[in-house]
């Protein structure tokens, strides 16, 4: 008999039954996602697959989704709490507009938030499995941030998640400038997502590309990126080298 | 089926060094702005400095997140000492404070490398250094962080600390000029980052003195 049995309510996260609560691992991901500053404001890709494991299981996941007026947030890693994220930030959006101030979350308080939330999580040891991109413009001023999922933030001139980080970082760092144009912006975009595509295992070739400025935001439709598949290297591999596999 | 280890790390080492040297009448503070995790660089821009309260800078290196958490702490109980006690908080005040908030957290530490530094209620420079968990000492010069271990045997050399068994007690105020103290801050970083891959992008030199807090920076190695 256990006299000293400690009661605890069903919903805390002491105790052995609390570990089958929390995140262990991802389920179903999302891959790289990757933005950028440009005139107007911000660019922002992804691709729309969410993967389970190494099948591709959802072929059409938007993994962009605006939040207010102001701000564009990408995420990459479990879709299902990229969803419940959204939730949140819903309900954030939501009290905002109740105020009915004339005053409205920029980016800066919407990755600010975000970063909180993340960070808090971490903390109770059971996070939100997510890289998130935060971008957006709010009177003339455009912000680009990221945070991870153990509340890792910053803001930069351009950002990217997962792979995007070794594969479009570099490539970004190389040829961003300042004053991008709409259509030089775009071009680098698919640039980075082109590399991301060829390189990256869980990446698709069906992808959208977000914009978000003074005016608002919006969302291009699905597309695929041509690919080139007949470099010589490539089309036989084993030239070089007889008998390799 | 056997307890599941995690398989992800509440901490990372986003890498960076700080120092800080004080002075007669100044006070020192530099970092550089790398921000990396692993192998990979995230960002060449980011701040390590915070200013906690008029005359008191605080430099932090180690894992961002908890870096941000820890600066937002102080800087809202400063807020609350300031509505509270209608005056700023002395650097040897702030001091205490933050060794308290670290240790507070003695059994999931914010993994943060600081160096605090500002001008005491004298107007003298001082400069405190603390590990991660709130052990803290009042002393002439000091750094943290990735670089740490390079940098800080050269102030050592540079600075000649007087040592701490002699008596009557010495300060390690360095008799330094200001404009001497921030060369020296600038040759340290410069050969940091020759070494420490954590290290580089760009330094950022804050100085307090009786006319106010002035900020510098300089290119260092993007490498």
């Amino acid at each position: 008999m256990n006299f000293m049995a400690s009661k605890q309510p069903e919903n805390s996260l002491l105790g052995p039954e609390a570990d089958s609560q929390r995140t262990l691992y991802p389920y179903v991901t999302g891959t790289s996602v990757v933005a950028l500053k440009y005139k107007d404001g911000i660019l922002m890709a992804a691709d729309m697959g969410g993967s389970y494991g190494s099948t591709l299981r959802y072929k059409s996941v938007e993994r962009m989704k605006p939040i207010g007026k102001h701000s564009l947030l990408g995420a990459s890693g479990e879709i299902s709490d990229f969803q419940e994220i959204l939730r949140y930030l819903d309900e954030l959006i939501l009290y905002d507009n109740m105020w009915d101030d004339g005053n409205s979350l920029g980016p800066k308080e919407v990755h600010n938030y975000l970063t909180r939330v993340m960070y808090n999580r971490r903390n109770k040891f059971n996070p939100l499995w997510n890289s998130l991109v935060l971008g957006g413009v709010k009177n003339g001023q455009k912000y680009l941030g990221t945070v991870s999922m153990i509340g890792v933030n910053f803001e930069d001139n351009h950002v990217a998640t997962g792979f995007g980080n070794h594969l479009a970082r570099p490539i970004l760092r190389q040829e961003w400038h300042e004053n991008l144009s709409y259509e030089d912006g775009v071009r680098l975009l698919e640039k980075c997502m082109r590399v991301l595509l060829y390189r990256d295992r869980s990446a698709i070739n069906k992808l959208q590309i977000a914009k978000i400025t003074e005016e608002g935001m919006t969302i291009s439709q699905p597309y695929s990126l041509k690919t080139y598949w007949e470099f010589s290297a490539f089309a036989n591999p084993a030239q070089g080298a007889v008998g390799t596999w | 089926m056997p307890k599941q280890q995690a398989n992800w790390s509440p901490y990372d080492n986003n890498g960076g060094s700080c120092v800080a040297i004080a002075g007669a009448d100044y006070c020192v503070i530099a970092a550089d702005t790398r921000m990396s995790t692993g192998y990979n660089i995230l960002t060449r821009d980011y701040s390590k400095i915070c200013k906690l309260a008029d005359k008191c800078v605080m430099a932090s290196s180690g894992f961002q997140a908890d870096v941000k958490a820890l600066q937002k702490h102080l800087a809202a109980r400063h807020l609350i000492y300031q509505h509270q006690h209608n005056k700023q908080m002395s650097c040897p005040a702030m001091a205490q404070l933050l060794s308290n908030t670290l240790y507070y957290k003695r059994f999931f530490p914010y993994y943060s490398f600081n160096v605090l530094g500002g001008l005491d209620n004298e107007g003298k420079g001082c400069v405190f250094t603390y590990d991660a968990v709130g052990s803290y000492e009042k002393v002439g010069y000091s750094s943290q962080g990735s670089g740490s271990t390079l940098i800080m045997p050269f102030l050592d050399n540079q600075l000649k600390s007087p040592s701490p068994l002699l008596l009557p007690v010495q300060d390690a105020v360095t008799p330094l000029a200001e404009a001497e103290a921030v060369d020296l801050v600038k040759t340290v970083f410069a050969s940091a980052s020759e070494r420490d891959i954590y290290t580089g992008d760009k330094l950022e030199i804050v100085v307090i003195n009786a006319d106010g807090i002035r900020r510098e920076y300089m290119d260092l190695r993007k490498d």
